[in-house]
């Protein structure tokens, strides 16, 4: 069996191959995925409460900022009341970056670590982070 | 005491009933809860049956005049300002009177006119055929009568750009960020390969404000509802002769012109 040597080599460079991602996330540095919540405007805040509960808001943003688009584009419905009749304009950027005004550390983190790209910012603008 | 099959039914919808409305209820007539605030904008929104928009030529005697309007629409709409004039970008612009009304041209019409400068713009037409053509109806027409553009469904196929007789209409060839030097942070910008227009600024009409170039035109513009036939539109058009642009296209048009007379 003279290509004995030839197979071990081999199966040593697959295992190091198929080992490699493995080997690497774990010993490169955790992607931060823990959103940042202190802005000026939401520390300012007597009752830190977002437009919908946060569970609901962290399931269903995505949902929501999509029936918005529609709503205000298509039938000119631009107010949102909640549960507790609170009312707000439906706007990406004078309602949701107006409290959450570090995209970064806020929507960025998140859909870097759920690797989720999204179109928003192409067209629509993030408020200025004055960053250190 | 035994409990007959009726009267368990009974209590079973009763209490079902409750469970049902009961909780709800009780929030919305729990005092101090359910109590709108109105501070989250200024004031009532503008609404109409049918915005139109009139020009008034005398009171757009110099440049400065009118450049003032475009610049407020170019900020608050975060128009780019592109170096190449084929990339041109433009919701309302500067026209001579040959190129706004072609059809009533004659080398032989009063000087006055030939010096003129006319602000032209979309003319949210009753019959538009920018809306006819669009194949994924990202342009429509709302119930107000503003042609409206929903950007998110724009696929840049320009049908409308070749549909427009007025020439309205824009296409972002190139990323229009970069060439947007003063950005309005309260208004999105567009993207490459949408097509876009005016829009009669309905975002401010919900705010309850005048449109970008109606404020900055000191009362040149007039814009109003014109199915109310005492509104201010109206009362206008009624008294003084107005045209309208390339009005043979059968698109009715709903910016009026008023050029000269009392």
């Amino acid at each position: 069996m003279s290509d004995k040597s030839k197979v071990i080599y081999l199966l040593v460079i697959f295992c190091a191959v198929a080992a490699f991602p493995f080997l690497y996330n774990s010993l490169s540095t955790p992607v931060n995925a823990k959103i940042e919540l202190n802005t000026p405007v939401i520390d300012a805040m007597k009752v830190k409460q977002c437009i919908v509960p946060k569970e609901e808001m962290r399931r269903d943003h995505m949902k929501i900022l999509n029936r918005w688009r529609d709503e205000v584009v298509r039938d000119s419905h631009r107010e949102f009341g909640n549960i507790d009749g609170v009312m707000y304009e439906k706007s990406l950027q004078r309602t949701c970056m107006h409290c959450h005004s570090n995209k970064s550390e806020f929507c960025d983190r998140c859909h870097a670590y759920a690797s989720v790209d999204v179109y928003c910012w192409d067209c629509h603008l993030a408020p200025k982070e004055n960053k250190p | 005491m035994s409990t007959g099959r009726r009267q368990f039914l009974k209590a079973a919808g009763v209490t079902g009933l409750l469970g049902l409305v009961g909780s709800p209820l009780l929030k919305i007539f729990a005092p101090g809860e359910l109590e709108a605030s109105s501070e989250f904008r200024e004031g009532a929104a503008l609404t109409a049956r049918r915005w139109s928009l009139v020009v008034d030529m005398k009171a757009f005697p110099t440049e400065e005049s009118y450049t003032k309007c475009i610049e407020a629409c170019n900020y608050t709409h975060n128009i780019p300002r592109m170096d190449n004039e084929k990339h041109e970008v433009k919701w309302i612009w500067p026209e001579t009177y040959e190129h706004a009304f072609p059809d009533n041209y004659d080398v032989y019409l009063s000087e006055n006119i030939e010096s003129m400068t006319f602000l032209v713009l979309c003319n949210h037409c009753d019959n538009p055929p920018c809306v006819r053509v669009c194949p994924t109806k990202a342009t429509f027409k709302r119930e107000d009568g503003i042609v409206a553009m929903d950007y998110h469904r724009c696929i840049g196929c320009r049908f409308c750009m070749a549909a427009c007789p007025y020439g309205a209409r824009s296409f972002n060839w190139r990323d229009p960020r970069p060439f947007t030097k003063n950005v309005n942070p309260l208004y999105p910008t567009r993207t490459k390969g949408v097509v876009e227009k005016c829009n009669f600024c309905a975002d401010r009409l919900y705010r309850g404000e005048q449109p970008a170039c109606v404020e900055a035109s000191g009362g040149a513009l007039i814009f109003g509802d014109l199915k109310d036939k005492d509104s201010n539109v109206r009362n206008i058009l009624r008294t003084k002769f107005a045209i309208t642009r390339k009005p043979d296209r059968g698109t009715l048009p709903r910016v009026y012109y008023i050029i000269g007379g009392s």
